[in-house]
């Protein structure tokens, strides 16, 4: 069981009242892109043993979504932050290297 | 015009001697207006204010006074709680207000049923129901949660020390009930608190 903080409401549920999005920070590859591209945003995913950052939507509570970092080996929760940036807060991605410093970087 | 009817029908039920001290009733049909668009707007804390006569809510938060209120719902959204057959005149009136601003002001005053729970048992029952933290302390007077009860959503607040308000989605409200009455039933009272 996780135990997640939603940054926009600063609930700090259990996983029951969130749903999970899938891998957070792709690029999105649309219209004009190669179908190589096309393949890799569609289906290629990272799936770390480790540290993993998802898309989480507080779906009984603010309906907002944000993204968390966790470990996927020990379900840690390392933050969680709004959905709205293209990659993880510097000061988060401090924490994790501090936890876990054989971590490659995002 | 046919009469408004609430989901539950009037159910009610009051703990006895060994039970829970926890009455639950319909609260029958009840005005709610959702409102969405910039909280922090000073044109939609005046129509807020001339809706129900309180004054926006915070973060997690329930504003209420006279048997009317203002709960907060997300970063964007309020329910405002008014007497059913006010809410079509406060709807167009908001509409009104914020005219040009960014926003949704619609009634869905029947959209939901609106259970009153009073005692001081609430809390117990509560906890035994959603996974939200009702220790002493954790949701005091003025505070709003919207959560889970199983598979339905719902969102509950406290008006008072000994008064709350729980709503669900209209069809789920036997469901609720039931659920309520089964949790505050003789010997269900967990004794954490």
């Amino acid at each position: 069981m996780l135990l997640l903080t939603c940054p926009h409401c600063g609930v700090s549920g259990d996983e029951t009242e969130f749903a999970p999005g899938g891998e957070a920070h792709l690029k999105r590859f649309g219209p004009g892109s190669s179908d190589g591209e096309f393949e890799t945003y569609l289906f290629y995913r990272r799936n770390p043993k480790g540290v993993h950052f998802e898309r989480w939507r507080h779906a009984f509570g603010c309906g907002k979504w944000f993204h968390a970092a966790r470990c996927t080996v020990t379900m840690e929760v390392f933050g969680t932050y709004p959905a709205d940036v293209t990659e993880p807060p510097a000061e988060l991605v401090e924490t994790i290297r501090a936890k876990r410093p054989e971590w490659e970087g995002f | 015009m046919s009469e408004p009817v609430s989901a539950i029908q009037g159910r009610a039920a009051s703990g006895n001697a060994k039970g829970l001290a926890i009455g639950l009733t319909d609260a029958g049909p009840q005005g709610m207006v959702t409102l969405r668009g910039d909280l922090s707007s000073p044109a939609l804390a005046a129509a807020v204010q001339e809706a129900v006569g309180v004054s926006v809510p915070g973060t997690r938060e329930a504003n209420f006074a006279g048997g009317r209120g203002a709960v907060w719902m997300s970063p964007d959204e309020l329910l405002l709680r008014l007497p059913y057959g006010d809410a079509p005149a406060a709807t167009a009136a908001i509409g009104k207000a914020l005219d040009g601003e960014h926003h949704l002001a619609l009634d869905v005053s029947d959209a939901r049923t609106v259970i009153r729970l009073t005692g001081e048992d609430v809390p117990e029952v509560l906890a035994k129901c959603a996974p939200v933290d009702l220790a002493p302390g954790a949701f005091p007077v003025g505070s709003a949660r919207r959560t889970h009860m199983g598979q339905i959503a719902v969102a509950f607040w406290r008006i008072a020390e000994t008064e709350w308000e729980i709503v669900a989605l209209r069809s789920y409200g036997h469901h609720l009930y039931d659920w309520l009455a089964a949790s505050a039933k003789p010997g269900g009272k967990v004794g954490v608190f």
